[in-house]
């Protein structure tokens, strides 16, 4: 009984030298002929991508078709050419490929692509002529309950909704150029639309012409970097109710109103342009109810009310320039412990407006281009606080048919009167530190 | 009437405080310039300085040439002259070189920077006729006043007065009525409170062509249509027309019936 143990165990180790020669053996082989043996190990891999062409001679001659025939993960390549096609259904993961000139045109009939299959890219083709619709949101790309989504190198045409983007999570939507033709905000819909959706990256987009340019609503954890929003009906970027967003070096030119963003808690926004929002109802950026958000950066230049703000609290404005606006900042109300720190104001008609007497807002470091004290020590700071709110932008808010009398001298002598003795304004909205010179 | 008008308006090239006027603006011009190197914004600090000091330089000097020209007045009359083509042609000469010396003295330093290639061209040109407007129209309403009343000090004390109603009080009125009668919808009101103002009708119009006119809001709606429009500009200068027009048919009725 002991004997034959040992045997076995003898035996055991015979055969474990012999596998280890082998695989060492095997292993040479593979390393002299390593592309034959990596082929083989991918080959299965290029068989289960297999690609379908679409084109007006294929066999596949829809798009429609060539997704009913697709395998999960396959590739869809659009030739050139005009695919008259709507509401065309991707249930799978696949990939649609194409230049510019391979156009789907939707012949103004609902949906153009909806997508409710996770990890679909779209890249590089042209959607037109999406449905119009006062009930239903038709959108260029429809997409609902998705996951690792890309839209790339898109053109949308004549829209009623961009990208329509419902559910979803972990997307990227770049370098697309959406517009169309909005006339009345009731008959257009938005460019990109998001509605609770997550961890989506929305970079280098061109939208206009539309009703809102982007528009989030219950979308957390993205970010918008380097878009273009120009001349939409209401806003160049609409935000409601999206906590963590982020969105920096964006240009906001022309739109109906500006930029707004409501209801929302952590927020950043840098080095964005708001330029030229002109209107009797116009402001660069409108914030209500907005807590703990960081505004750094940002240029503000010729529109009707720079920032708008109304119920927002401990915000930081750092180093933003406001330029030649009606008002720089309209404070509405409701807002507390906010910062407004080393901030340029240039030439504004009225540098900052505020309505009641309680003031809980810090001012300090600011340029001011109206500011007419001196700095005897050299320090760079100005010796005489600067009242950045001025008695007769006290009384436009309470009466606003006398804005009529900016610029009569009657109310540069008010204004002096009260810049001396203050008693309309909240004598502790002042800037102790103004600065002297420009910050760059 | 236009040899009145020549030898008046040579009298006043003569004199030393058309020079001053000149020299004046000329200095403004340049400074403002210097310091902003922007014509746009030079335009707007500009017009605050236009809005204001044309009629008070206007009133002063119409009523200084009238009571200083009065010898040389009667001397006219005793020839075989019309009233009235002494007295307008008096009243041209003064404002015409009071004119020409602001359109000189601003266009100089604003061309010299290129004002003609800048896009604030249109508001300049603007910013000068409505210049030249005001000096029209308070050298009408001072010559008025230097007709009515013989006693010199007075005469001044009424210019002076005039043209504090008017550039002041004028507007501090029109805010105190815009503030208590708020509740009420003042769109109208206020627009006819500006057209019986030339001051506040030309600050308008300035400041509706500077681009401030999204500043007046739904409230300033009129407004904005008003002046907004062509012919809210066509109609406010007929206003202006208005205002330079009635004076003068009172400086020519006026005359017609004073006795010297």
């Amino acid at each position: 009984m002991f004997k034959s143990t040992k045997k076995m165990n003898k035996n055991l180790t015979i055969i474990t030298l012999l596998f280890t020669y082998l695989f060492r053996k095997i292993i040479r082989i593979s390393k002299k002929k390593k592309i034959v043996f990596l082929c083989s190990v991918l080959l299965p891999v290029s068989v289960f991508t297999q690609q379908i062409e679409v084109c007006k001679t294929c066999p596949i001659k829809t798009v429609k078709e060539a997704i009913q025939n697709a395998a999960p993960h396959s590739t869809i390549k659009l030739k050139d050419g005009i695919y008259k096609e709507y509401d065309i259904l991707i249930d799978k993961p696949v990939t649609i490929l194409g230049s510019r000139k391979a156009i789907i045109d939707g012949n103004n009939k609902g949906y153009i692509l909806k997508i409710v299959a996770d990890s679909v890219t779209v890249k590089g083709i042209t959607i037109k002529n999406v449905g119009r619709s006062y009930t239903s949101d038709y959108a260029a790309i429809y997409i609902s309950k998705s996951k690792h989504f890309v839209l790339e190198e898109i053109k949308a045409e004549n829209v009623l909704f961009g990208f329509l983007i419902e559910k979803s999570k972990k997307g990227l939507v770049k370098n697309n150029h959406i517009f169309s033709n909005a006339v009345v905000e009731a008959g257009s819909g938005n460019g990109i639309h998001l509605w609770h959706s997550d961890s989506v990256i929305i970079e280098n987009n061109e939208v206009h012409n539309l009703r809102d340019g982007i528009y989030f609503e219950f979308v957390t954890n993205s970010k918008v970097i380097n878009n273009s929003s120009h001349h939409n009906l209401r806003y160049g970027l609409h935000f409601m109710f999206s906590n963590n967003d982020e969105y920096h070096n964006n240009e906001f030119r022309d739109n109906g109103s500006g930029v707004a963003v409501m209801f929302s808690k952590n927020i950043a926004m840098t080095k964005n342009k708001f330029i030229y929002n002109w209107g009797t109802a116009s402001y660069g950026l409108l914030l209500k109810e907005i807590y703990d958000a960081e505004i750094i950066d940002n240029t503000f230049q010729e529109n009707t009310i720079g920032i708008n703000i109304e119920g927002s609290t401990r915000i930081n404005y750092k180093k933003n320039n406001f330029i030649s606006n009606g008002w720089a900042i309209k404070i509405a109300g409701a807002c507390y412990a906010n910062k407004f720190n080393q901030n340029n104001f240039l030439h504004n008609s009225f540098d900052v407006s505020y309505n009641s007497k309680l003031n809980d807002n810090n001012f300090t470091n600011n340029y001011w281009s109206e500011y007419t004290g001196y700095d005897l020590d050299k320090n760079g700071v100005g010796d005489v606080p600067y009242r950045p709110v001025k008695l007769f932008s006290y009384i436009v808010n309470k009466t606003p048919e006398t804005v009529v009398l900016l610029r009569s001298l009657f109310v540069d002598i008010i204004n002096f009167s009260e810049k001396v003795s203050p008693a309309f304004t909240p004598d502790n909205l002042v800037d102790k530190q103004p600065l002297m010179r420009k910050i760059q | 009437m236009l040899k009145i008008f020549k030898y008046s308006f040579f009298d006043l090239m003569r004199s030393r405080w058309s020079y001053v006027y000149f020299v004046f603006y000329l200095l403004i011009g340049f400074v403002l310039l210097f310091l902003n190197n922007d014509t746009s914004k030079a335009v707007i600090t500009l017009m605050n300085i236009i809005v204001v000091l044309t009629p008070l330089i206007g009133t002063i000097f119409g009523v200084m040439y009238y009571y200083n020209s009065r010898e040389f007045t009667e001397l006219l009359l005793a020839q075989p002259l019309k009233r009235t083509t002494i007295f307008l042609g008096q009243y041209i000469g003064v404002s015409f070189s009071l004119s020409l010396s602001l359109v000189l003295g601003l266009g100089i330093p604003f061309v010299a920077y290129g004002v003609t290639q800048s896009t604030a061209i249109f508001d300049f040109i603007s910013l000068l006729l409505v210049g030249v407007f005001l000096t029209f129209i308070f050298v009408a309403l001072a010559f008025n006043i230097a007709l009515s009343n013989e006693n010199k000090i007075k005469g001044f004390g009424y210019a002076i007065l005039l043209w504090l109603f008017l550039a002041v009080i004028y507007d501090g009125l029109f805010l105190i009525s815009l503030v208590l009668f708020q509740e009420y919808p003042l769109d109208q009101f206020s627009l006819f409170a500006t057209i019986f103002n030339p001051i506040d009708l030309s600050r308008i119009v300035i400041l509706l062509k500077l681009d401030i006119s999204a500043l007046l809001g739904y409230t300033g709606a009129v407004f904005q249509k008003f002046f907004g429009t062509n012919i809210g500009i066509i109609a406010s200068t007929i206003v202006l027309i208005l205002w330079v027009l009635l004076p003068t048919f009172r400086i020519v009725v006026k005359a017609k019936k004073k006795d010297f």
